[in-house]
């Protein structure tokens, strides 16, 4: 089951702990990946443990024109692009009324309007080979908000009515469109907090623990899986219950 | 019948599964073929491919008949 065999995938911020685990999940299953983000060095560690069948991107998910570009230098690399996986992301927090233009702005070009224009680029291959599929990173947050992520949650929760729109106009062409919206998953950026603040966090979790980051690798396998078909427009919550949606 | 007509005709008949006599001049992509919205986008863009050639958004809008197709294409190249 869910074999990714022929299939050829690019993964945004394959440099971060989701990201990777999304990119080795994909690998594992069979298929190319196309490893993109800003800093390369931990993007050729990744191709390097990976192997066959993984290549390196380079792109600022902020510079329109390279974003633009992406898509094409993915389907050159790999043959073909089959599976766009949106997962890059940046945090600015702050007080929403401390909130600068710049931080709103940045927020919503890399994890919103990046996310589209990889969509709309991608979106001619798939089209002619009448099968894709768009996995787009969310979060809880775009669904539950969260205080000092206004910009955030905006372009979380933004992904998931782009997501539905543009399921609806592709789905007769067997191109699936979705968002997994992990909870607290484990990362370098959780590591960081203090016993206090994940005890805290820990309390609001019905299965007690944070998420692995290959729970998410799982999730999008599954989404970018011929199996999967079926599926589009939806959002697949991975939060250990946290909010039950 | 020119040869940009027949390259034509064959894509239209191709992505619409439509008969080839019903692609007339004036055969209407949606009202006469069956195309849907979508459908138009993916002839546009079978047709850049087709004949090496950009077809503008606003270009692609006015393209409404396998008439209209055949005319552009002419001019553009």
């Amino acid at each position: 089951m869910f074999d990714l065999t022929g299939k050829a995938a690019l993964v945004t911020g394959a440099s971060g702990g989701i990201g990777g685990e999304i990119a080795r999940a994909l690998h594992g299953a069979g298929a190319v990946v196309g490893l993109s983000g800003t800093r390369e060095a931990p993007l050729e560690a990744l191709a390097a443990e990976l192997g066959d069948r993984a290549h390196v991107l380079p792109c600022d998910l902020g510079d329109a024109e390279a974003v633009d570009a992406l898509p094409k230098r993915a389907a050159e690399a790999m043959g073909s692009l089959d599976i766009l996986v949106n997962n890059a992301g940046i945090t600015r927090d702050g007080l929403f009324m401390r909130m600068s233009d710049a931080d709103w702005d940045d927020v919503l070009r890399v994890n919103l309007t990046a996310a589209m224009r990889l969509s709309r680029g991608a979106m001619r291959g798939m089209m002619k080979a009448r099968w894709g599929r768009i996995v787009s990173i969310g979060s809880i947050v775009g669904s539950t908000g969260n205080p000092g992520q206004a910009n955030y949650a905006a372009a979380k929760a933004g992904l998931v009515g782009m997501s539905k729109a543009l399921a609806y106009e592709v789905a007769s062409r067997g191109i699936t469109v979705n968002v997994i919206a992990p909870g607290y998953i484990g990362t370098a950026m959780t590591e960081k907090l203090t016993d206090d603040q994940k005890q805290g966090m820990l309390g609001q979790i019905p299965v007690g623990r944070m998420g692995d980051p290959k729970e998410i690798g799982a999730a999008a396998v599954y989404l970018a899986s011929p199996e999967a078909g079926y599926v589009t427009g939806t959002v697949l919550h991975v939060n250990g219950g946290m909010a039950m949606l | 019948m020119s040869d940009v007509a027949d390259r034509v005709r064959k894509i239209v008949v191709e992505h619409l599964g439509v008969d080839e006599e019903k692609v007339t001049d004036n055969a209407s992509f949606i009202d006469d073929l069956g195309a849907d919205s979508l459908d138009t986008v993916e002839l546009v863009m079978a047709f850049e491919e087709e004949f090496g050639i950009e077809i503008p958004d606003d270009a692609a809008e006015t393209i409404q008949t396998f008439g209209d197709a055949v005319k552009f294409i002419k001019d553009a190249q």
